[in-house]
């Protein structure tokens, strides 16, 4: 019964979003849309779960001194100060907003901008020809790169030619392939979910 | 109907058929060859160096919500982790599950729980073998950078929703010097992947894992009628790129019903 009730409900609810997707039926309607209110509360609590974890993994740490135990002081005080201030001031609130324009954006900005360096390295490797394909990759990519750096325009103009060229038909044709294959994939995976078939998602073969 | 959908639902319709009759015929032993995918053929390989460096395995089901749009990729991303989790308990590896969605943390947990269960190793099951980080794109990105360079991961299967955080995740493995497999469908991420990871599943290679992990019949038969529909719909690429060229719009404005 603790695994079949799931997977009953899994397939009741997954056919009535589905049949909702298709058809106009108003009834149907107001069913997704409690059913959608339900999901965000049951995620509420599943935000809870997760914090509430976090606070024993990072409390622990502390406790026992273990690792970069300082950082997770910073860590839980961190995230306290945004729960108390979110819940009883408001997310509008000076302190909280603060917390969030002046630490989490910049924080988020400079990590993001890590990856300009991530790239260099990461081609640096990629680009090294072992083998036809990465030719082929060091290839495209150089002859990319030209196309879309302004230099590559002064150096012969027909480099963003061959780019767009590059572009609009090997690399579009390429994704669309893997965009078929994934979509359909999805599809087979929702229908072995739907009907129950599929179970390793709890942890089941 | 609503309008719009109209083609769609039939070929879900007709999606749905093949994979169900597939599955039937699976069910009677006629099961389908599968070509090696060296991303998670490599899976193995990753957790026995894992174990031989005495390191932990380092996994990451992307960062998508359970419920959301992109939940397939996570649902398949688990269904790898159940195998990765199977592994490092017959074989006593460390493991670290890096969480970013709320709603993928509890059923993460049970997925691992439910492997050392099956392995006959409950007791060596830690509930903190799961750990939610944040469900900030960057900074859940820094917290896996952190914990891979902390603890030295000797292998990080990354698979699942990813946004710009892949590549920081693909050379924070590399720097770590652990064995990297990577797998989206995200055509923005799998470039990175590609380049910085030692293996990549790319697209529906993805949502193969399942059945080629578990080789499951009935997993393997719907792999057979998801090859049906695909080579449907390239037919309908090929026809209506030849339709279009003659300047027939029958096709498209078939799509469009």
């Amino acid at each position: 019964m603790k695994r079949e009730l799931p997977l009953g409900i899994t397939a009741v609810v997954g056919f009535l979003f589905l049949v909702q997707y298709f058809f106009k039926i108003a009834i149907l309607k107001s069913m997704t849309d409690e059913l959608t209110d339900w999901g965000t509360i049951v995620s509420a609590f599943a935000a809870l779960l997760a914090a509430a974890g976090l606070y024993k993994i990072h409390l622990e740490k502390i406790a026992r001194r273990k690792g970069p135990w300082e950082m997770s002081i910073v860590l839980v005080l961190v995230m306290t100060a945004f729960i108390i201030f979110g819940v009883f001031l408001g997310q509008k609130s000076a302190p909280y907003l603060f917390l969030s324009n002046q630490v989490l954006v910049p924080l988020s900005a400079a990590i993001f901008s890590l990856l300009i360096f991530y790239i260099g390295s990461a081609a640096f490797r990629a680009f090294r020809l072992r083998n036809l394909e990465a030719g082929l990759l060091l290839g495209s990519g150089f002859l990319v790169m030209l196309g879309r750096a302004p230099i590559g325009e002064v150096v012969w103009k027909k480099f963003p030619v061959i780019a767009d060229w590059l572009m609009k038909w090997p690399n579009l044709a390429g994704n669309r392939g893997v965009l078929i294959g994934a979509s359909i994939g999805s599809i087979a995976i929702g229908l072995r979910i739907l009907v129950g078939i599929d179970r390793g998602h709890l942890g089941q073969d | 109907m609503t309008a719009g959908r109209i083609f769609t639902f039939w070929f879900l319709i007709f999606t749905f058929a093949a994979v169900y009759y597939f599955m039937e015929r699976a069910k009677k032993g006629n099961l389908p060859g599968v070509r090696p995918i060296a991303g998670l053929a490599a899976l193995d390989e990753a957790v026995g160096r894992a174990t031989e460096l005495g390191r932990p395995v380092f996994f990451v089901p992307g960062r998508a919500e359970i419920n959301s749009a992109d939940a397939a990729q996570t649902l398949a991303a688990l269904e790898i982790l159940s195998h990765v989790a199977e592994k490092t308990a017959a074989y006593d590896t460390g493991l670290i599950t890096a969480v970013a969605a709320p709603n993928t943390y509890p059923v993460a947990q049970e997925v691992v729980r439910e492997s050392y269960l099956k392995v006959g190793k409950p007791d060596a099951y830690d509930p903190d073998m799961v750990q939610f980080y944040s469900s900030e794109q960057f900074a859940f990105g820094s917290a896996c950078l952190g914990v891979m360079m902390r603890e030295k991961v000797a292998a990080a299967v990354m698979v699942g929703f990813f946004q710009a955080e892949s590549l920081l995740l693909a050379e924070g493995a590399n720097q770590a010097g652990a064995i990297s497999i990577s797998g989206c469908t995200r055509l923005y991420q799998i470039p990175f992947f590609v380049v910085a990871c030692d293996y990549t599943l790319i697209g529906e290679e993805l949502f193969a894992g399942g059945a080629y992990l578990t080789k499951n019949p009935i997993k393997l038969g719907s792999m057979q009628g998801q090859d049906l529909a695909k080579l449907v719909s390239v037919l309908f690429v090929a026809l209506g790129a030849i339709l279009e060229t003659f300047g027939n719009h029958s096709l498209t404005q078939l799509f469009k019903k």
